[in-house]
């Protein structure tokens, strides 16, 4: 590996930029996503940080089923964001559609609409599932970058 | 001067759920707003059709993850009310409880996204760590820390121990020392004022007359709450004051709040001493006799209201929800008028939105016909920096 490409891969582990997307949860993630990032859990610590725009992001963590009025808005959050990009689907909804899977309003999961990184199931997930996540998806980056 | 429209929405990067306002400025003032809503809109009331009644518990209570008890219990107790099921005087105290508990979680939650949205981190991380406490109290009885599922139909679906109560007790005395630091810091830091006070302001008489509810309602002297009006549960038993403010505004509904927080540790307090003994549930037939049953519950935002109608088997035929954040957007666009560019954060989380959320506003000039991308942490930097000129910086706390 070059020392560019070594440096670009510490500052990705170091620095994993999330951007939260709502697209239909009925809040119980969104309340244990931003619950991670305070003091009990701090994601903080391993350099997350909750941005508000999708073109500073590294990792767009989405949680809920995809309604069918967040379609075109999920599509054009993922295509705005830089990359390597990588999803976080946040809880069951998000997984599979879960308890709204079949709804007139609902797609389904949020692979049915953009590729997906890894998924965190529950219902809701628990703040130590989006920091194990959250390191695994870190771990896995690291891994397939050895050997290059 | 020409007139600026500005589409606000519906992405939000920190919390809560999409919706979409659009606001007219004249320069930096509000001179109309208009609510979309319908981006959660997931048809929650159609799949309650296809469910039993005893599934549309789950369901329901998914209606919300903030307040998901206030909506399985509004929904149960017309379930009940149909079966003429007799529920245990055990089973409605520990569904009080949680009840309680949940608006302690609610209200903690909202005074740190209040905090946020004003510039005051230091506050929403305050709060968050707080609330904790609270979540873990709520996982101690139900299993949960956020969906508790502990409604059943025809009681709870878990009992109360001795230890548990204790420790609960233990919990509350922590976050009751808590919260006297809050109400000090609501009620007497100079830069809390300077973002709160005449800001979002709905006078009493508009109060009433755009139907608004819970503190948003109480703030503007409005004597609403459902506990006291039609006491459901065992609220008839209980010792509270209801908390009204007069002063109108994001001031009065940040005080409403942390001082319903003190009558929620009473409330608690006083459950835990009460909690008679007896069975938690009854049994009640998986199907439902005939008829309509429509029950109203205080959330932690306000008037919540369910409507059923059976039609005698084991499906109900009509699941109606109106939840509060609904019955208070008329006022917000009352109180976003005239208002200035940079308060548009705060006002609308003060009605705590269960529903909101506003990340991307295009700003269109219509005589340049140009084109700017609001972001809503932009929104809210520049309304944070809009106060810092003025002098109010939390900086400096």
């Amino acid at each position: 590996m070059k020392i560019k490409d070594k440096l670009i891969l510490w500052s990705r582990l170091k620095s994993p930029w999330l951007l939260h997307f709502n697209t239909g949860a009925c809040n119980g993630c969104d309340i244990e996503i931003v619950d991670a990032l305070t003091p009990r859990y701090d994601l903080e610590r391993f350099g997350a940080i909750l941005k508000s725009t999708p073109r500073h992001a590294d990792v767009l963590v989405v949680s809920g089923p995809v309604t069918r009025q967040q379609v075109k808005r999920l599509k054009r959050i993922y295509d705005q964001m830089p990359e390597p990009k990588f999803v976080m689907a946040v809880g069951t909804c998000a997984c599979s559609g879960g308890v709204f899977d079949g709804c007139y309003g609902v797609v389904s999961g949020v692979d049915a609409v953009i590729p997906v990184s890894i998924y965190i199931p529950g219902c809701p997930v628990r703040p130590e599932a989006v920091l194990d996540g959250a390191v695994k998806l870190l771990g896995a980056l690291e891994a397939s970058s050895k050997g290059k | 001067m020409s007139k600026i429209t500005i589409p606000l929405g519906p992405q939000h990067p920190a919390l809560k759920e999409p919706v979409n306002f659009t606001l007219v400025l004249e320069g930096e003032q509000i001179s109309g707003s208009a609510v979309n809503l319908g981006y959660n809109h997931r048809g929650i009331e159609k799949a309650a059709e296809d469910r039993t009644f005893l599934q549309d518990i789950y369901l329901i209570e998914r209606v919300c993850g903030i307040c998901s008890h206030s909506h399985t219990t509004c929904y149960i107790t017309c379930v009940e009310e149909l079966a003429k099921a007799e529920v245990p005087e055990r089973a409605k105290a520990i569904r009080t409880l949680v009840g309680e508990l949940e608006r302690v979680h609610s209200h903690l939650l909202w005074l740190g996204i209040a905090g946020y949205e004003m510039g005051f981190e230091t506050l929403f991380m305050y709060t968050w760590r707080d609330r904790e406490q609270v979540l873990d109290c709520l996982e101690l009885v139900s299993g949960n820390r956020v969906h508790y599922g502990i409604n059943t139909i025809g009681g709870v679906r878990r009992d109360i121990t001795p230890g548990q109560k204790a420790e609960i007790l233990k919990r509350v005395a922590i976050l009751e020392e808590r919260t006297k630091y809050y109400v000090k810091l609501g009620t007497e830091e100079a830069t809390v004022l300077a973002r709160t006070r005449n800001v979002g302001l709905l006078p009493h008489d508009v109060a009433l007359e755009r139907g608004a509810v819970g503190p948003t309602a109480r703030a503007s002297a409005v004597k609403r709450d459902v506990r006291k009006d039609e006491p459901y549960l065992i609220y008839d038993k209980l010792d509270f004051n209801l908390i009204t403010h007069n002063t109108n505004d994001v001031f009065g509904r940040l005080v409403v709040r942390v001082l319903e927080l003190v009558e929620s540790y009473k409330i608690i307090r006083q459950v835990l001493d009460y909690l008679p003994e007896g069975p938690i549930a009854v049994k009640v037939p998986a199907k439902i006799a005939p008829g309509e049953a429509v029950n109203r519950y205080e959330a932690p935002r306000g008037e919540d209201f369910h409507y059923l109608k059976s039609n005698g088997t084991d499906k109900p035929e009509r699941v109606k929800v109106r939840a509060p954040t609904m019955a208070n957007y008329p006022s917000v666009s009352y109180m976003l008028d005239g208002g200035y560019l940079a308060d548009v954060p705060m006002v609308i989380a003060a009605i705590d939105p269960c529903m909101s959320c506003t990340d991307r506003a295009m700003v269109y000039d219509n005589k340049a016909g140009k084109v700017r991308v609001y972001g809503w942490d932009e929104l809210r930097k520049y309304g944070i920096e809009h106060y810092k000129k003025r002098g109010v910086d939390f900086t400096k706390l």
